[in-house]
């Protein structure tokens, strides 16, 4: 029953908040002093023609009215057909967002792998020179901006070193034919590829993704492990794990075992926040790596002002961002026995 | 032991992000040998249905998967060619042409060629109405009456204009992409909703051009193969891959390490970058925008001819060129750009500050200010605070209004500018595309609307009207021609325009590409001569 609660909660905040979403963004796209009509009709149309496609999408009807058609449209899935490409947002967004989602996944994965034990190294062994160059690092994965570290990162293991594969998701010797190749079940290369048993194009994916998912990775592993560092000191202070080290415990158990298990609370929230921010998009990182992901698709359209494609994008980071809310909440229950 | 265990941990945990990454090192693959990979921004597409498509990277996938009645054909860029149509006459009245179809050749789905075909392809250009079916309307075609003025004879396609125009005028814009031959027996099996298959050739070919389209992808690139048996003979490479990458300073890298064949958006810095480099070669070509000032003539100044003349006279035409434009853009100073029938290539402007103020003396005008809108884009902007220099310089001083596009546009459309700092592109490969709007405007009022570039700086353009519409009609394609050199000497002289300069193209490729054509001025890439 408890459970039950749970879950209509979870639905109907999910819903307050994709309402609340869909208005701010409807909002801020229609009080923009830009007309969308002439954008889209161009330079050379005439009076009559601006009127027409201000009737065809829907902008001479009140506002309101724009809005309710707007969220009943996008409770059938129909997100609106995209002004620049004339293609239906949908599909745009579905075949974006696997592209994200990949990146953003491995990403977060390098970044916990990598976050997580440095982290704990440094709160062990505060001001220790391990320590120091954790902070270093992290301090580093902070600040630098992330589109330098691409082209610098391109330009080193891409441009001379060659240890990695270019800009895109694949060589074009195997991006041109992908798609009659693989059948697109998911829509992230890494896992189609093994599904089709292309090894080849798997290695090639491999070789594409690596630089920006490391790149992304490095600055998730920075914030994941200054937050690490500071959640294990804070209960490393803590009385039980002076009664676990005095009945002499092994302190890998102390650590790993008894204090992570406390860590792990907080901790997933902030892996779910970096991952949640690497899924808007990181739009300088696809720019630069021209990946065809749903943060340029979002930049792109909002440069020429198509709203239904910015309306889309922004959705799908909505439901993308309450579902790790979800995801999260649930891990919460498997790791604290308080939460359930 | 504390640390040995943790540190291990993090080791392995390094050890193993660190093979992640140098796993696939070995694997770099070179451009496939019979496949030509581009680089290009093309989010600009909107659609691929040739009776559609008016944006830069849709023409040019237009113009490899389709044919018109007549082309420019690369190999000889001197005018209209035989196209799907081997020969056609006009009549005396000048009011109907005969186009007579060649035979033999097929679609892509293997039905044959018709002058059904051709005649139905104009037809649904004018039905569909999308944004190039003016160009066809030019000939008093509209959805009412055009089954009767496009229709097939046997192997003949029959034209019957309104008036009787310059034939050239006509050829001129049968070479645009709006009006190439689609295969109307496809294209109507996917019909939906009586939208003539637009829906449908969004996204896919039915034509007779050299290439197909395999798949195309929004925003992410698309590919084309090559027919066998065309009738223009084949295509050197089997396929075509263009790949949306919208940075150049990645495009620039791809092509370096010879992940691509052709990139087609580096900057001038780019250019510079690899200019040096043995593998990689640079091809210099101009398009068809031209950048220019104009001066709304509601503002009495703007109708001051020594006024005006200062003006020319105080623009650093070719220190731009050579420095912060350079490689994006040449001189030029006439309406119809370089590659226009009767395009002037002289420039007789040059920055001139002691002749500029003189010119400012007899005017008569005291203490001019000359407010200019200005896009917010880089190269704007720049050619902007230049010439706010040197008019400076010469006594004539200059705020700038540094603007949003769309908005500024809005504002010039409804004459509210001062002085503004624009580009045109020409619409379709004739110079009346050109002359009809910088120099037509039948009726300067407010509420005539007329729209073209003269009415929106509320310009009456005279005797340049009666040119314009004299020339539009000429018969004789060399005085035709004549009368465009004339009406341009005219309009630079007396207009409140001045034309600046004409965009460049840099095109940069691999030095084992050649034969890469990107159009120029009047016409969209062709891929079909390429070879590597």
């Amino acid at each position: 029953m408890a459970r039950l609660r749970g879950l209509g909660g979870a639905a109907f905040s999910l819903a307050v908040t994709l309402l609340g979403l869909l208005f701010v963004t409807f909002i801020i796209s229609r009080v923009v002093p830009i007309d969308p009509v002439i954008a889209i009709v161009g330079e050379r149309a005439s009076e009559a023609q601006i009127e027409t496609a201000r009737v065809a999408l829907g902008l001479d009807k009140p506002l309101w009215q724009q809005f309710f058609i707007f969220v009943g449209n996008a409770l059938q899935g129909d997100l609106g057909t995209s002004i620049r490409t004339g293609e239906p947002v949908i599909q745009a967004v579905t075949r974006a967002f696997p592209a994200t989602l990949e990146l953003a996944t491995l990403a977060t994965i390098l970044g916990v792998i990598a976050g997580v034990p440095a982290g704990v190294l440094a709160a062990t062994r505060p001001g220790s020179l391990a320590d120091h160059f954790v902070r270093l690092v992290g301090l580093m994965g902070y600040s630098m901006p992330v589109f330098w570290l691409g082209l610098i990162g391109l330009l080193l293991f891409y441009g001379v070193l060659g240890w990695v594969g270019g800009p895109g998701r694949l060589d074009a010797a195997f991006d041109m034919f992908y798609e009659f190749e693989v059948t697109p079940y998911t829509g992230m290369i890494l896992i189609d590829t093994a599904l089709a048993g292309r090894w080849d194009m798997f290695v090639n994916a491999i070789s594409h993704i690596i630089l920006p998912a490391g790149l992304l990775g490095y600055v998730s592993m920075a914030y994941i492990s200054r937050m690490t560092r500071s959640f294990m000191m804070n209960e490393l202070g803590q009385e039980y794990i002076t009664t676990a080290r005095v009945k002499g415990m092994p302190e890998w158990r102390v650590i790993w075992v008894h204090a992570m298990r406390n860590v792990m609370v907080p901790l997933i929230t902030v892996i779910a926040l970096s991952y949640a921010y690497l899924l808007e998009g990181s739009v300088l990182t696809e720019t630069i790596f021209a990946w065809p992901g749903l943060g340029s698709y979002i930049t792109d359209a909002l440069l020429v002002n198509d709203m239904p494609a910015v309306l889309g994008g922004t959705v799908v980071v909505g439901v993308a961002f309450v579902v790790l809310n979800l995801v999260s909440d649930l891990l919460y229950r498997l790791v604290d026995p308080r939460a359930r | 032991m504390t640390f040995d265990l943790t540190a291990r941990r993090f080791g392995l945990a390094a050890a193993a992000a660190l093979m992640l990454g140098a796993a696939p090192a070995a694997l770099l693959a070179a451009t496939p040998p019979d496949a030509l990979v581009i680089a290009d921004a093309i989010d600009d597409i909107v659609s691929l249905d040739p009776q559609e498509a008016y944006e830069f990277s849709g023409l040019d996938v237009v113009n490899n998967i389709y044919d018109g009645l007549v082309e420019l054909d690369p190999s000889q860029p001197t005018g209209p060619q035989p196209g799907l149509a081997e020969s056609w006459e006009v009549s005396e009245d000048g009011l109907t042409f005969t186009f007579k179809m060649k035979s033999g050749i097929t679609f892509s789905s293997g039905n044959p060629v018709t002058a059904e075909d051709a005649a139905f392809s104009l037809r649904r250009a004018v039905k569909i109405n999308k944004s190039p079916a003016f160009i066809l309307n030019q000939f008093g075609w509209t959805a009412e009456n055009v089954d009767e003025m496009v229709k097939a004879e046997g192997d003949t396609v029959v034209l019957k204009v309104d008036q009787p125009y310059a034939p050239t005028f006509l050829y001129n814009c049968l070479t645009a992409g709006v009006a190439s031959v689609v295969d109307m027996k496809t294209v109507m099996e996917h019909e939906v909703n009586g939208d003539m298959g637009n829906e449908w050739l969004k996204t896919n070919s039915a034509g007779t051009g050299a290439f197909i389209l395999k798949s195309y992808k929004p925003n992410e690139g698309y590919l084309l193969e090559a027919r066998q048996g065309h009738w223009r003979g084949d295509a050197k490479v089997k396929s075509v891959f263009m790949r949306h990458v919208p940075e150049a300073a990645t495009q620039r890298l791809l092509l370096e390490k010879g992940d691509i064949d052709i990139a087609r958006e580096l900057t001038p810095v780019d250019i510079e970058g690899i200019a040096g480099n043995a593998d990689l070669k640079i091809q210099k070509d101009v398009g068809g925008q031209i950048f220019y000032l104009s001066f709304n003539q509601k503002n009495e100044n703007y109708k001051n001819e020594k006024f005006l003349d200062a003006m020319r006279w105080a623009i650093d035409y070719q220190g731009l060129a050579d420095t912060v434009l350079k490689g994006n853009m040449v001189v030029h100073q006439a309406f119809l750009p370089k590659g226009y029938l009767g395009a002037l290539e002289d420039t007789p402007y040059h920055l001139d500050v002691e002749k500029a103020k003189a010119l400012l003396a007899e005017s008569g005008v005291q203490n001019p200010k000359v407010v200019m809108d200005v896009r917010n884009a880089a190269d704007r902007m720049e050619m902007a605070q230049s010439i706010q220099n040197t008019f400076g310089q010469a006594g004539i001083e200059v705020e700038l209004n540094i603007g949003e596009g769309a908005e500024q546009l809005k504002r010039y459309r409804a004459r509210q500018h001062d002085a503004t700092l624009q580009s045109w592109g020409p619409d379709y490969p004739d110079p009346q595309t050109n002359a009809g709007s910088f120099a037509w405007n039948p009726d300067n009022a407010d509420e005539a609307k007329v729209g073209t570039l003269a009415w929106r700086n509320a310009y009456d353009p005279g005797k340049l009207n009666d040119m314009t519409s004299a020339a539009v009609m000429e018969r004789d394609g060399d005085k035709r021609k004549a009368m465009y050199e004339e009406e341009q000497k005219l309009h630079r002289e007396t207009s409140p325009f001045i034309v600046m300069f004409q965009i460049g193209y840099n095109s940069a490729m691999r030095s084992n590409v050649s034969g890469f054509y990107t159009g120029g001025a009047i016409d969209s890439a062709a891929y079909w001569l390429v070879t590597k």
